[in-house]
């Protein structure tokens, strides 16, 4: 009964499209907004910014972007970490090798680089479907890997094979803390956030989920799927190379190739599918339960008073977040935001069942 | 009673021939459809209606013949060059996005009219920069004219996989609809209706055929639909043309009860 | 011409160990539909039991043969493997039937990481050697044509016979045999094969049963060249593209694809990883089987994906 929509008639085709239709919708995201500005600035610890906060919205930031490709368009992609790596290591290029580069323009520059990659890589998917488009995606996670470790140029010449970002400054105002990190980040994945959730709610968006569902029948209604396909890989990649620069300057500092392996593909693939495919909201439940879960689990011990050796609490660690990925498959294959929406269906109706 | 008379000749298929690896699926079919009438092609099951509609409409590129659209003649269809033209179509196996709801499935057949790019459907905002809200509305109207049309309101937020069978197909309709072609195929319409459904679709049809003016090209197995609603009738068995005429032409014809009833006594 | 040709075999017989890791991916999707990212765990899990299982059974019985040691670990591990095609079944595959191809993929994702982890809890996560007693001096042919002969590793040898042995078993199998043909109905529609009575969870057990027989075989041969250790799982990451190329559903795709990335990657690392500094072998499989997919896009012998509207 406080969810009910009572009384909330749309008038206009303009009030229907609204982001938050509903006006509870409205007063929450109000809410939301202003803990995620006002409250965690203030209340929450440097160790919770640097291990939680700060990685929870860069991966969720990389996850929207994964979304649009493989929940929205329904392309397979194995090889997320290494558009993260391009961005990454092309906004480190940009911001080292030109002379008073704004850092925003380093990150958006980043994203273009990664796009780049990305329209390459998503020509196969023209011809080749399903499965067997894994391996492009795959072919571009190991060249990447190959590339960022073998080619100098890449790492400006540097003699470890690591490179690291020290001052994040935009006009002056430089981001040192990690509240002033946190800030910085949440307001450029709220900001990508929306432009995502526009484009996918948007006619490109129907374009994407038509290839996605009946690619056939879209080309018979006129979608380019040329266009679909490439403009789905630019927009993704995009996001996820604006996401991989956010990683290596604002969460690790340092970073070297390894940092951007398959592991991280696979990460990304487990977040948007626990989270939901084609939910944007869906992408930071994801990056929340992959963010929080190894911390989870790492503490039980602890609480338990137990006591093993790194060893073995790893492999366990291991063992458990394999089944809990097989679980949720099971129990919930459409992921946290049917979850989320299937709660909020009996919100509504409550205290009745139906 | 029609509100616009039979016209030319506005699409002609000329010595269509198909085949997959061994199997020929039309052998030298030529037919023509004149505009705003109803042409029905019938037959039994596996005569290559589908394959006649999927020739016209690109999905099929057949081995030889060619395919006349207003004039201009074509060897090979493009899907979308086809869209563009003003051919919009519906799917005997209900090709529905079933991921969107319905009245985003018949959005999609807006596609082609929305002008919109990248950059300013990402920058929407209801406040008047750039032109893609605006847009959206416009869409949003005329999708919801076709809705009333149909009578799917109640369902319009509904994701089409939940939808009963009869509901889906009103959607797939729509989807056609949204394309505001000049030429309709519809690949069995009425398959699985009950009578009272069956009804509503003629109804659906003709009030298009009327209104609109679309010329309509129709796949059917009720002989009852065919003969009330069709201008002319095109017969296919086995891949090869064995009628073409009036209904009452057609029903008459030893040929056509042969291919329905088998071999005379 | 010499060098050539011993790069060419050498190329050969890495290829069919290869074919043999893609095998298991063939035969668990031709049967089930899924693709089993968790092929690269069980390797390794197979051949740690195997390991273990041949150090521990002559302390516990207390013999010294090591054949004997071998012969009981070689049962007891293929015992292991069933267990855990069994467990797999049960635990995760029922409940998954007629879900999407991506869901099922993530699902062996997640089962590999409880391999991974289970496995090293079980066995230790150190690294052990397999002794199988293959012979480790090379073999030196052809001495009269060629000047100083061909010089070919003999354990690559036996292994690459030993795998074509397996992989002649295998096809068989699954083309002549009645279990073979039920199976390739299951990988089609899970629904459909059920509705016939198909019993479609023994089928599941045996098949995954045999990829983790072939994990066993695999492991023991890599495990025995390499060592064991958890970078074996990562040969399955070259077995991706042998499958791809081939074609997902084709046993002879396996092969063929396997031999041609063996040689391939041996080839374009004498040949052309000199000019490109080096390491290429962990790319160029990939972009080989994507050049082919390129051409053909069901790989060499799959099948052909036919929508129909």
């Amino acid at each position: 009964m406080f969810y009910r929509e009572n009384g909330q008639f749309k008038s206009s085709y303009r009030a229907d499209l609204a982001l938050f239709p509903i006006a509870q919708d409205r007063w929450a995201m109000l809410a939301l907004a202003a803990i995620a500005f006002v409250g965690a600035p203030l209340l929450a610890s440097d160790y919770a910014f640097r291990a939680v906060l700060i990685p929870f919205l860069i991966l969720a930031l990389a996850a929207i972007g994964l979304n649009v490709l493989v929940g929205y368009c329904g392309q397979i992609s194995l090889g997320t970490g290494a558009f993260m790596a391009v961005g990454a290591y092309a906004a480190y290029n940009l911001q080292v090798r030109i002379e008073g580069m704004p850092l925003l323009l380093s990150l958006l520059g980043g994203g273009v680089a990664a796009a780049v990659l990305g329209v390459m890589f998503g020509i196969p998917s023209l011809r080749i479907r399903g499965l067997y488009l894994a391996v492009a995606t795959l072919a571009a996670q190991f060249f990447v890997d190959w590339f960022t470790n073998r080619v100098a140029w890449v790492t400006h010449d540097s003699s470890s094979g690591s490179v690291s970002v020290q001052t994040l400054r935009i006009l002056g105002h430089s981001f040192d803390t990690p509240a002033q990190r946190y800030l910085l980040c949440l307001a450029l994945v709220i900001v990508f956030g929306l432009l995502a959730k526009n484009l996918v709610r948007g006619a490109i968006g129907r374009e994407w989920m038509a290839m996605r569902d009946m690619d056939v029948a879209a080309a018979v209604i006129g979608i380019r799927p040329v266009y679909a396909k490439l403009t789905a890989f630019a927009v993704s990649s995009f996001i996820v190379g604006v996401a991989g620069a956010l990683w290596g300057f604002v969460h690790l500092g340092a970073w070297e190739p390894a940092a951007f392996g398959i592991d991280k593909s696979f990460q990304l693939l487990f977040m948007i599918i626990i989270g939901g495919l084609g939910s944007i909201a869906g992408s930071f439940f994801g990056a929340a339960f992959i963010v929080l879960l190894p911390l989870l689990l790492n503490g039980i011990p602890r609480w338990l008073g137990l006591s093993m050796s790194t060893a073995t609490s790893s492999h366990l660690e291991h063992m458990i977040f394999g089944a809990l990925i097989v679980f949720f498959l099971i129990v919930e294959p459409h992921g946290l935001a049917r979850l989320w929406s299937t709660a909020r269906q009996k919100l509504r109706v409550w205290p009745f069942p139906h | 009673m029609r509100a616009r008379p039979v016209g030319d000749v506005i699409l002609d298929v000329r010595n269509i021939s198909l085949s997959f690896g061994g199997v020929k699926a039309l052998t030298d079919i030529s037919f023509s459809v004149r505009e705003h009438e109803v042409r029905a092609i019938i037959g039994p099951n596996g005569a290559g209606k589908s394959s006649m509609l999927n020739c016209i409409n690109g999905v099929y590129q057949p081995q030889q013949g060619s395919i006349t659209f207003r004039g201009q003649t074509f060897k090979h269809m493009n899907s979308r060059q086809v869209a563009e033209m003003g051919v919009a179509r519906t799917f005997q196996n209900l090709a529905l996005f079933k991921g969107m709801s319905a009245l985003d499935n018949i959005m999609t057949g807006r596609n082609l009219k929305m002008k919109s790019g990248l950059l300013a459907q990402a920058f929407r905002n209801p406040f008047g920069f750039g032109s893609a809200e605006r847009e959206e509305i416009e869409q949003r109207e005329f999708v919801e004219r076709i809705i009333d049309f149909l009578e799917i309101q109640p369902f319009r937020k509904t994701p089409v996989g939940q939808l009963s069978y009869g509901l889906q197909k009103r959607v797939d309709l729509g989807r056609a609809l949204a394309m505001e072609p000049q030429v309709l195929l519809l690949d069995e319409p009425m398959a699985g209706m009950n009578m009272e459904e069956k009804q509503d679709m003629s109804r659906f049809i003709l009030d298009v055929n009327d209104e609109f003016g679309t010329t309509i090209v129709l796949i059917e197995h009720d002989m009852g639909v065919v003969m009330d609603i069709s201008d002319r009738v095109v017969v296919l068995d086995y891949g090869k043309k064995i009628g073409d005429g009036t209904p009452d032409e057609v029903r008459a014809n030893a040929d056509v009860i042969r291919a329905y009833l088998g071999v005379e006594q | 011409m010499g060098f050539f040709l011993e790069t060419l075999f050498g190329g050969l017989m890495v290829g069919m160990l290869y074919a043999l890791v893609a095998l298991g991916f063939v035969l668990i999707f031709k049967a089930s539909g899924v693709f089993n990212f968790a092929q690269g765990a069980m390797v390794l899990f197979a051949a740690l039991a195997m390991a273990r299982f041949s150090e521990w059974l002559p302390r516990w019985f207390g013999f010294d043969s090591p054949v004997l040691a071998n012969i009981g670990a070689f049962v007891l591990a293929a015992l292991c493997m069933i267990v855990v095609a069994w467990l797999v079944e049960r635990l995760a595959l029922r409940h998954l039937v007629n879900q999407p191809g991506i869901t099922l993929l993530m699902a062996t994702l997640g089962i590999g990481n409880v391999l991974d982890g289970a496995g090293q809890l079980i066995f230790g996560s150190a690294a052990y050697k397999i002794d199988v007693g293959m012979p480790k001096e090379p073999l030196i042919v052809l001495d009269k044509v060629f000047d100083g002969g061909l010089l070919l590793n003999t354990e690559d040898m036996y292994s690459a016979l030993a795998a074509a042995a397996l992989v002649t078993l295998l096809t068989l199998f699954f083309q002549k045999t009645s279990t073979g043909r039920a199976l390739r109905a299951v990988a089609d529609d899970h629904q459909a094969a059920q509705s016939i009575g198909i019993p479609l969870g023994r089928i599941w057990v045996i098949v995954w049963s045999v990829g983790g027989l072939v994990a066993l075989v695999a492991g023991v041969i890599w495990g025995s060249k390499l060592g064991v250790q958890y970078s074996i799982s990562l040969v399955a990451l070259k077995a991706f593209p042998v499958v791809i190329l081939g074609g997902l559903t084709s046993v002879p795709g396996a092969i063929l694809g396997g031999l041609i990335i063996g040689v391939g990657e041996k080839m374009s690392e004498i040949y052309i990883g000199g000019h490109l500094g080096g390491g290429i072998e962990n790319w160029f499989a990939y972009v080989l089987a994507l050049a082919v997919l390129l051409i053909r896009p069901q790989g060499l012998f799959g099948d052909k994906i036919i929508d129909r509207v």
